[in-house]
């Protein structure tokens, strides 16, 4: 255990800079949380308008997608520093999830 | 270290949750469990997605009569927003402010419960029409999955309100900011397999 966790005290200007910058990171945030909106909401009325299934699926599941990596790098945090080795652990974990699925299907499909 | 040390908007670190050990290991394990908490979604998105529609011969029920979209339409937005009311808690956590964080964090609780009551109906519902978990090898893995998501909202909540309560009156600590961030990280994670469930279980499901 790290006994001698360094205290230090900023001046007034780094601290307006920093409430700053956070100030700047949550208006990013709140971007994301719209595009995330928007995106469900295209998959949402695509399948409700009823469009081909074979365009829809593919479009469903990439907008998801999308969507999951906007969770993960902004809400999550995984585009800060220092998030190599989650990184590592998440693309591991989503390699054997990929494998999962399609042994799967194909043990359905063709079995 | 002394983890009652009392910190000033000024003095509160950049990453309060990684300052100290515990803290570091903390965010490392808890991402290695976010890792292990994919493969078992994974599985039993497998499974659903292997065993969709099968059952005994003249099953009435499948994906594209049984499901309404309205409903999960709702749940998703309620979910999606009370990841961004997570986002808050965890912005007022940066600045210090130790009550802005718990008010964001009581919102964050209410949408929880707002959607474990949508997704209690829901499955009241199916198991009215005769859609019980025994009834097919469809049902059962669709309530294995869809119910596996719905035991991490319970967890979920109930993790964030015994945080909420016991720090209610300690104020923050580098003892207890990596707690709090743990449980906002596992907080988005559900909404991230809400995002496949949405997708997968639901919208492929209408469109057959």
């Amino acid at each position: 255990m790290s006994h001698d966790a360094q205290v230090y005290v900023r001046s007034q200007t780094e601290f307006e800079y920093i409430k700053q910058k956070r100030r700047k990171d949550m208006r990013n945030q709140i971007t994301t949380f719209g595009i995330m909106i928007f995106l469900t909401l295209i998959s949402f009325t695509a399948v409700a308008a009823d469009f081909s299934v074979y365009l829809i699926v593919p479009v469903i599941l990439l907008l998801a997608a999308i969507q999951v990596v906007l969770q993960l790098y902004y809400f999550m945090h995984m585009s800060e520093k220092n998030h190599q080795v989650v990184a590592f652990f998440l693309y591991s974990a989503v390699m054997l999830a990929f494998t999962f699925i399609l042994t799967f299907l194909t043990i359905i499909w063709w079995g | 270290m002394d983890f009652n040390k009392k910190y000033t908007p000024q003095t509160w670190p950049d990453h309060p949750e990684q300052v100290t050990l515990e803290g570091k290991n903390k965010f490392l394990g808890f991402w290695l469990f976010l890792g292990g908490e994919t493969v078992l979604f994974a599985s039993l998105f497998a499974t659903y997605l292997a065993l969709k529609n099968k059952g005994p011969s003249g099953m009435e029920f499948s994906t594209d009569t049984l499901f309404e979209l309205p409903l999960v339409f709702i749940m998703t937005m309620i979910l999606l927003t009370s990841s961004l009311t997570s986002v808050y808690a965890m912005y007022h956590m940066k600045n210090h402010n130790f009550r802005g964080m718990q008010t964001w964090l009581a919102i964050t609780v209410l949408l929880g419960f707002a959607f474990l009551g949508l997704e209690i109906y829901e499955f009241n519902h199916y198991v009215h029409l005769g859609f019980t978990y025994g009834q097919s090898a469809f049902s059962s893995s669709f309530f294995t999955l869809v119910g596996t998501h719905g035991l991490h909202v319970v967890i979920g909540l109930g993790w964030i309100i015994l945080l909420m309560l016991r720090n209610a009156k300690r104020g923050f600590s580098l003892y207890n900011a990596p707690k709090y961030y743990t449980a906002s990280l596992y907080w988005h994670f559900i909404d991230v397999v809400w995002v496949f469930i949405f997708t997968v279980v639901y919208l492929m499901g209408v469109v057959g």
